[in-house]
């Protein structure tokens, strides 16, 4: 516990100069993810701006898709008609996340932002490069069952945990900033970044910089996503895949799969998208399209299995989407995204 | 007036949890309370070299800092208390005082407290407190130890050997013409309560002399007040300590001394009173834990399936200054008629924090492995796997030979069977399916021992018609209140809602520890004499009252129904307990009563019995495995509160749920800390998780355990779910997994 100062923000503009102009300030919107690590002492602001009262709480029609507001709860998002019926993938990726009370309190713009879950960065008596640059990764020699086998690095190894950037990420969704530059609009694919020698950074952005909203783009096709977790509901993905598919007749026109718990950042699979574009949905096709997908895949000691789960997983996710098999449950829903089912008849 | 007991009132203090009007430990309102924060060591062994607490000692509001350096001294623990070995091998508790040296022998342990006017004060400063340290490598490798023990007993009870052999087994096993041996790993859980350890100290000048009082989250006060008084070389009778309810418990609270003591040194120190709110966090390294195992089985057979040796060997940890054993044969001792029997513990002292009681201490891990390999000898043999069973059902116990008080195991399963649907599965692993799943059936045999113990209790009469039974037992979610409100409205034949019941004081009539699943046979009788006590009392007042109508006659001629005292022969002549009272000028009336367990225990073998039966689906490719159904039947004899009951039972099933598919804690193999500290990645089953359990009881009074006729119910849930479930696993999946837990990446074919 350190002392911080705390600011309730009026204007985005002002929220940002704020933040800008002192070192260590920090956004707090839903507060589910920062405050935690403020109580475990893995983070300390110096301030405090909260920009929950920010009037960005709203969806609106935005060309030809949606715009979300960066401080629409995921609740809010997650049960709005259109984005279940235009977007099922983001629900889903939203409701099978979190508990119902974590997703009313959270926000679109803190939930691609939340830290990742390895829990050497949350125990500040682990070396770890992300929280302390220099003091090494305790997850290299240690228990990385939960860490990535895509682009890590030897400073860090840890996976971004959340589901809803993993569907934005297949549905090329955009995110608006206002900073002290100026305001940006962001490809979500490039949002995050990969930990390099430079893990403390998660994303692109830069101190001060608000997301103000989350567009997803018009899109007609359909979308889907899959989670593997622990238990049957409240837990991270192991592995999790988002695909959003758009038909020409019988045909792939585009496919664009993300996979989520492999990378510190949602992971697009660009060959495994080329090779299913132009072509007939078929489990062939999909099974082939898993391989080229995990072909540079780099398990870790404990991680291997994040192999096959995530060949089997995005397998099975190509062919709900396609149709090729029926979804678990109502698209727009938990139900469809959580693998295995609930426990019961 | 009809019997309370057996019937299924609702919880008498469930309004008061669910609005927060039960006081817990850490909400007891004291006038000048401060906060004190805990520094905890970052490695796991080694020693302090220095600990510099100036910067906390110059932060706002900060009182005081202890260290080993300046904290009172205490006296080392007694060998044993109230009956429980205390130090040395198999003892029950960690015997490390806290804060009287420079040692450190586990990541986490408490190093400083710093106290200051509140609590977010107290936290800041603690971070600012800089510890170095002499680190040694510490030893966290269950087979790899420097240091390894056999310990005798568990606990130094002399009727729980902990190496045993009937029998020859290693030559029957060698003679066997059906062999089996395997090995059986579990991991490390935490009882992970939602109330965390918690306690407020609070010192008085009373007559020149010190008195404490201490409000702390502990299920045995007795013993608190033995061990709190004893190392801090105070009178027993100037400690008093108070817990009316706790947040859960599961084994945890019962045998920690380290946090009260701690809170009581820093009170004392800074000469006010308080309070030590322990972080989740810290719950992974000082609230005890179930250490992980490595069981051995090695079953001998004839081929039409008869056990002809059965010998079950034990590797586990505990800490530096620990002996407790986790006690893996306490089902195979017992279970299964064969003569040929052992077993044997080997301990290996390691850096890791002290080990305790949790849930089926012994049974659940031990019980799993026995039942995974009778399942396993089934397939081997061709044989049904409740067959097996009942081709091997004990008579009597096979370790002692003496029969059973009551055991109707065989209904159980006759029953499970029917309830789950057995004989329609197609006993052919891995040969039923469902769109992505795989479906199996799986079942165990479940069972806990009957224990009870000595207990005194208090009935107090009042002349307005009320009445309060007291004893100094607990109230752990598990519904004391409630059943023990039930036992002593019968006792005085009042009705319940005359009647209240208060516990959780040491200041109350002496009750032992709650646990073991002892409680309701230990406090039940006790509550039960002091009614009858107290009765007794009130018949000589009225017998000797010229103006009552039951004047002059013989305590033997009266008896007492529907809240009067009223002739056996003439039951219209009595008048109303407050009647007697008021006319003696008596506010109130009260007389104690003991009981305890007699010589029945030389005679009799006490155990409660179960079945449990299980539907899995498994969805193979992604690693994940679901309960379709459970369905389990209890044989626990007889049942105070069907309601309370229920709820005991279930949620023993949802933890025996959680130890097999989900809960694991993983202390990292380079610097010994707990990997995961936090609810949200240390899974515990989520309802999603959890399918309808469905639960019958044989309701059979036991004869022998005491004149209620009930066993205890609060574990027997939790044993035999982990090998029901991974039982159903291998015949959904024809695939063997003998690690716990069942996680994804173990389940996923490679
Ligand atoms: C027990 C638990 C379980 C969870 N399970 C899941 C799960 O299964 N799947 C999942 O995806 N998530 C899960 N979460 C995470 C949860 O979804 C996130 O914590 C939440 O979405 C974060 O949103 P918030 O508004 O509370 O963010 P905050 O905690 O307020 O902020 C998070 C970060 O975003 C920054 N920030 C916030 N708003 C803005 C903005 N507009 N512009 C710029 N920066 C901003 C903050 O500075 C901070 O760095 C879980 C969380 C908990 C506590
Ligand atoms: S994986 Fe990254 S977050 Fe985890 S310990 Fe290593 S550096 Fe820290």
């Amino acid at each position: 516990m350190y002392p911080f100062q705390y600011q309730r923000a009026t204007t985005p503009e002002q929220a940002v100069a704020a933040v800008a102009k002192v070192s260590g300030a920090a956004f707090v919107a839903g507060g589910t993810s920062q405050l935690d690590l403020m109580k475990e002492d893995v983070l300390r602001p110096s301030l405090l701006v909260d920009v929950s009262p920010l009037p960005l709480k709203t969806i609106s029609a935005f060309e030809g898709g949606l715009r979300l507001g960066a401080g629409v709860s995921n609740t809010a998002a997650a049960i709005h008609p259109e984005v279940q019926a235009r977007y099922p993938a983001v629900s889903e990726a939203l409701l099978a996340g979190a508990s119902t009370q974590i997703r009313n309190m959270a926000s679109m713009g803190g939930n691609p932002l939340q830290r990742t879950r390895c829990p050497y960065f949350r125990d500040p008596a682990q070396p770890c490069n992300k929280r302390e640059p220099g003091t090494g990764c305790a997850a290299l020699k240690g228990l990385n069952r939960v860490h990535a086998i895509f682009g890590a690095s030897t400073a860090c190894v840890a996976t971004h945990p959340s589901d809803l950037a993993v569907a934005l990420a297949a549905l090329d969704a955009q995110v608006q900033v206002t900073g002290p530059g100026g305001t940006r609009t962001i490809a979500f694919p490039d949002l995050h970044r990969l930990p390099g020698d430079t893990p403390q950074q998660d994303t692109t952005l830069v101190p001060g910089e608000l997301i103000t909203s989350i567009d997803l783009p018009s899109f007609t096709g359909r979308s889907h996503y899959l989670k593997v977790r622990e238990r049957a509901s409240y837990a991270f993905a192991l592995v999790s895949c988002a695909v959003a598919l758009e038909m020409d007749g019988k045909k792939i026109r585009r496919a664009r799969v993300a996979l989520g718990g492999v990378a510190h950042k949602p992971w697009r699979v660009p060959a495994a998208e080329a090779l299913l574009a132009g072509k007939k949905p078929s489990e062939k096709l999909f099974r082939a399209a898993t391989e080229v997908a995990f072909a540079d895949a780099k398990p870790l000691e404990h991680n291997a299995y994040k192999l096959t789960m995530g060949r089997n997983l995005m397998l099975r996710a190509l062919l709900e989407t396609s149709g090729l098999q029926p979804l678990q449950g109502p698209a727009g829903t938990a139900f469809a995204a959580s693998v295995g089912g609930v426990g019961g008849e | 007036m009809v019997e309370a007991t057996g019937t299924p009132l609702d919880r008498v203090d469930g309004r008061l949890k669910v609005t927060g009007a039960a006081r817990y430990s850490a909400e007891w309102d004291v006038p000048g309370l401060t906060y004190g924060a805990i520094v905890t060591s970052t490695v796991a062994h080694g020693t302090v070299r220095a600990i510099d607490s100036t910067a906390a000692l110059r932060a706002p509001g900060v009182l005081t800092v202890l260290t080993h350096e300046n904290a009172p001294r205490l006296q080392p623990f007694p060998e044993k208390v109230n009956g429980s070995l205390f130090r040395g091998e198999g003892g029950i508790t960690e015997t490390r005082q806290p804060l009287q040296d420079a040692n450190v022998e586990y990541a986490g342990q408490p190093l400083a407290v710093v106290v200051a006017d509140t609590l977010e004060r107290a936290r800041h400063a603690a971070s600012l407190v800089r510890v170095t340290y002499e680190q040694r490598p510490p030893e966290l490798n269950i087979t790899a130890s420097s240091r390894r023990t056999l310990p005798e007993t568990f606990t130094g009870n002399k009727e729980e050997k902990l190496q045993v052999t009937v029998g020859d087994p290693k030559v029957a096993l060698a003679a066997a013409p059906v062999k089996l041996e395997q090995v059986y790993e579990s991991a490390i859980t935490h009882h992970n309560p939602i109330e965390q350890l918690a306690s407020i100290a609070r010192w008085e000048t009373r007559n020149g002399s010190e008195f404490l009082t201490l409000y702390d989250t502990t299920r045995g006060v007795e013993n608190m007040q033995e061990v709190v008084s004893n190392s801090l070389s105070v009178p027993k009778e100037n400690v008093h300590v108070i817990c009316p309810f706790i947040g859960g418990a599961f084994g945890s609270k019962g045998w920690l001394f380290a946090p009260p003591l701690l809170t009581a040194m820093a009170a004392r120190v800074a000469k006010r009173p308080v309070k030590i709110e322990w972080r989740r966090q810290d719950m992974f390294a000082v609230a005890g834990q179930r250490a992980a195992t490595r069981q051995t089985l090695s079953l001998g057979a004839t081929r039409d399936g008869k056990l002809t040796a059965l010998q079950h060997d034990t590797q586990t940890h505990s800490s530096q200054s620990s002996g407790y054993t986790e006690p893996c044969a306490r089902v195979s001792r017992m279970m299964y008629a064969v003569p040929n029997l052992g077993f044997a513990h080997q301990l290996s002292h390691l850096h890791l924090p002290s080990p305790c009681p949790m849930r089926g201490p012994g049974e659940t891990v031990g019980g799993w492995a026995l039942e995974c390999a009778m399942d396993e000898l089934a397939a081997e043999l061709n044989l049904d796997p409740v067959e097996l069973r009942l081709r091997n059902y004990a008579e009597t116990n096979p370790e002692t030979g003496k029969p059973w008080s009551s055991k109707h195991l065989r209904e159980c399963y006759a029953r499970g069977q029917e309830l789950i649907g057995w004989s329609k599965r197609n006993p052919k692993p891995r040969s039923m399916r469902e769109g992505n799943t795989l479906i199996g059936y799986g079942m165990a045999t479940t069972m806990y021992p009957a224990a009870r113990r000595p207990a005194e209790a208090k009935a107090t009469l009042f002349a307005d018609g009320r009445a309060l039974v007291q004893s100094a037992t607990h109230e752990l979610g598990n519904g004391a209140y409630t059943i023990f409100r039930q036992i002593s409205a019968d006792g005085l034949a009042l009705p319940v809602e005359r009647v209240r019941f208060e516990l959780g004081d040491s200041a109350l009539p002496n009750a032992p520890t709650s646990g073991g699943s002892a409680t309701t046979a230990t406090i039940g009788p006790a509550a039960l004499a002091a009614c009858r006590n107290v009765l007794g009392a009130l018949k000589r007042l009225a017998i000797r009252d010229a103006q009552s109508p039951l004047y002059g006659a013989t305590e033997d001629a009266l008896e007492a129904r529907d809240g009067r005292l009223v002739r056996k022969a003439a039951p219209t002549q009595g008048e109303e307990y407050g009647t007697i009272l008021r006319r003696a000028k008596l506010p109130s009336l009260e007389a104690s009563g003991e009981a305890k367990p007699g010589d029945e225990r030389e005679k009799y073998s006490f155990y409660s019995f179960g079945a449990v039966f299980v539907k899995v689906r498994v969805d193979e490719l992604t690693g994940t495995i679901r309960l379709a159904q459970l369905c389990a039947v209890y044989d626990v004899g007889r049942l105070m509160n069907p309601k309370t009951a229920h709820s005991q039972i279930i949620g023993g099933v949802s933890m025996g749920l959680g130890a097999t598919l989900m809960e694991e804690t993983h202390y990292d193999q380079q610097n010994g800390r707990a990997v995961v500290r936090n609810l949200a990645d240390y899974h515990v089953p989520s309802m999603a998780d959890t399918p309808n359990i469905q639960v019958e009881w044989l309701n059979i009074p036991d004869p022998h355990i005491s004149e209620l006729g009930a066993r205890g119910i609060g574990e027997i849930g939790c044993v035999g779910t982990p090998a029901a479930i991974t039982n159903a696993v291998y015949h959904a999946t024809g695939r063997r997994f003998r690690s716990l837990p069942l996680t994804p990446d173990k389940v996923l074919p490679t």
